[in-house]
């Protein structure tokens, strides 16, 4: 009885801890909602239902937090969507572990619980080694692009039958030795499933492993009948799965065209073209055309983050107020690695948050703009997400910067953006390319605008 | 087990309710902290080592208890990072 009341009380928590983070007055005191009931329920599991063993895994939750916290703690900002990925990933990991170890110690097994093992074995899996391959993209250890094998998609059917078929298999024959192979097919299933998604959409894929997590966990719920697994797993899927879609939205694409390739035939497309002539500028002339604006719209990518420019760009933003220019920042809703994760790294940055504008705010009055500054950002700017049908980014909402009175735009190298797809902006009469590493050059203009 | 369903069905509901407004600003530490809290499974893993009765259930059963703790302790505090850049 007391044991179900804890398991309520920690459910509660999980419920406002979700509703605190979607709200930016409360979010903080949310994750702390959360962390409070997630103590509740694991001392209240321990103290009632360990039975042996106590001290192992006492030593097992040891080795967990002497490695979960470090990582966490250590992560830098930029890396954050990769930290989750992986963080969700183990989770997906544990739950199959759990099926698994329950599987071996029934007896008895009904079909109702066969079912829930089945699927969290399943679930679990694929939830693991998709997120393990996200971060891999991520962190670009593997490329970034979609990755398509030959007969990936046969393969990928093949995955996913075989796994249902394992399923079936191991519902009728109760055979744990089907079950570790049902483990191994869904390993496949997840590599296979997140391999041909493009870069810049595997922040949607991690939204969308994240709810499958939630869902065998949920699951994992029926395998040891505990209400407070199925609560919060469920609470996560469900919230997992609006997610995915937000972001979606965000990009102004379908969740099925994110994850089944519109990438496929188009990103090639791009290259072979002639060598084009682009207009590059020196950081005298940026300076000035920057120093005498009315009116700068900077508009911040991931690769101001990874090259730590946050800072920089701050200073020089706060010169160039100085002097009379009125600047804000657009802040696109994917611009990083995540949604919303640009405005995390301008945050840490102390960028007051009243200077961060969102596209409407941005576009409607974007004619009248003198300076758009793009610094390490592209897709996002990319007219081809307007205006071409046969872009892969195509329908993305972008900042129609293109429109302003000039455009400078800071690049390390002619290289495309994270989605790889070439960006008619820089070759834009307009358009003045400024070459060299984001912070570097941030701080040559900042010296440059003093000097004006 | 019709309870379990229910629990389950209105779980869903509660789910698609509490995120359906949030500005995309927060996508991320929501999703972080949705993460976070899937790491209850944690709960089932020490439940089902403490009561592993073969090597393999108490083997499989650590391996799950360890993987879950990073999950849990990783998620909440990598979200309480992110969040703290917002305090202003």
């Amino acid at each position: 009885m007391i044991v179900q009341l804890m398991y309520l009380v920690a459910a509660l928590c999980f419920i406002l801890a979700l509703k605190g983070l979607s709200s930016p007055k409360y979010a903080r005191y949310g994750n702390f909602i959360g962390a409070f009931g997630m103590l509740v329920a694991v001392v209240t599991a321990y103290v009632h239902g360990v039975v042996h063993n106590g001290l192992l895994i006492l030593i097992a939750v040891a080795l967990g937090v002497a490695v979960g916290i470090p990582a966490a703690r250590s992560v830098k900002m930029t890396a954050i969507p990769q930290m989750v990925a992986l963080f969700n990933g183990v989770g997906g990991a544990a739950a199959a572990l759990v099926a698994l170890a329950e599987f071996f110690a029934v007896r008895d097994p009904g079909f109702l619980f066969l079912l829930a093992t089945v699927l969290t074995v399943l679930i679990g899996s694929v939830s693991f080694s998709g997120s393990v391959v996200t971060f891999l993209k991520l962190q670009e250890l593997m490329t970034t692009r979609p990755v398509l094998l030959p007969a990936g998609q046969q393969l990928a059917i093949a995955a996913g039958v075989s796994s249902v078929a394992l399923g079936a298999l191991v519902m009728t024959t109760e055979n744990g030795l089907l079950l570790w192979l049902l483990a191994i097919a869904g390993l496949a299933l997840g590599v296979l499933f997140v391999l041909p998604v493009g870069g810049a959409d595997v922040p949607i894929a991690i939204s969308l492993l994240n709810a499958f997590t939630g869902l065998a966990v949920a699951a994992s719920g029926y395998v040891l009948a505990n209400t407070l697994l199925i609560v919060a797993g469920t609470l996560v899927g469900a919230s997992g799965t609006i997610l995915t879609r937000l972001m979606a939205q965000a990009m102004g694409r379908s969740l099925a065209n994110i994850l089944f390739g519109a990438f496929k035939a188009t990103a090639v497309a791009a290259q072979g073209e002639e060598q084009r002539t682009v207009k590059a500028g020196t950081v005298e002339d940026v300076a000035i055309l920057l120093g005498y604006a009315n009116n700068v719209v900077v508009v911040p990518g991931y690769g101001l983050a990874v090259a730590q420019a946050q800072h920089a760009a701050r200073e020089l933003v706060s010169q160039l107020e100085q002097r009379g220019v009125s600047v804000s920042y657009g802040i696109h809703p994917v611009a990083g690695r995540m949604p919303g994760h640009m405005n995390v790294l301008l945050a840490e940055a102390d960028v007051p948050y009243e200077q961060l504008k969102e596209l409407d705010d941005i576009n409607p009055g974007i004619t009248s703009v003198d300076v758009a500054l793009v610094v390490g950002a592209n897709d996002v700017v990319n007219p081809g997400a307007r205006d071409e049908p046969s872009s892969p980014i195509y329908g993305m909402p972008i900042f129609d910067v293109d429109r302003a009175k000039s455009v400078v735009f800071m690049k390390r190298s002619m290289r495309p953006g994270f989605a790889g797809v070439d960006n008619e902006l820089l070759y834009n009469p307009k358009t003045t390319l400024l070459f060299g590493d984001a912070k570097d050059s941030l701080t040559k203009l900042l010296a440059a605008v003093k000097a004006l | 087990m019709i309870d379990l369903l229910t629990i389950f069905v209105l779980a869903v509901f509660v789910g698609f309710e509490v995120v359906s407004k949030v500005s995309t600003i927060l996508h991320t530490p929501l999703m972080s902290g949705a993460n976070a809290i899937h790491g209850v499974i944690l709960v089932g893993a020490i439940l089902i080592t403490g009561s592993a009765e073969s090597t393999l259930e108490l083997v499989l059963g650590l391996l799950a208890v360890f993987l879950a703790t990073v999950n849990v302790v990783g998620g909440f505090v990598v979200t309480d990072r992110m969040l703290e850049m917002f305090r202003k």
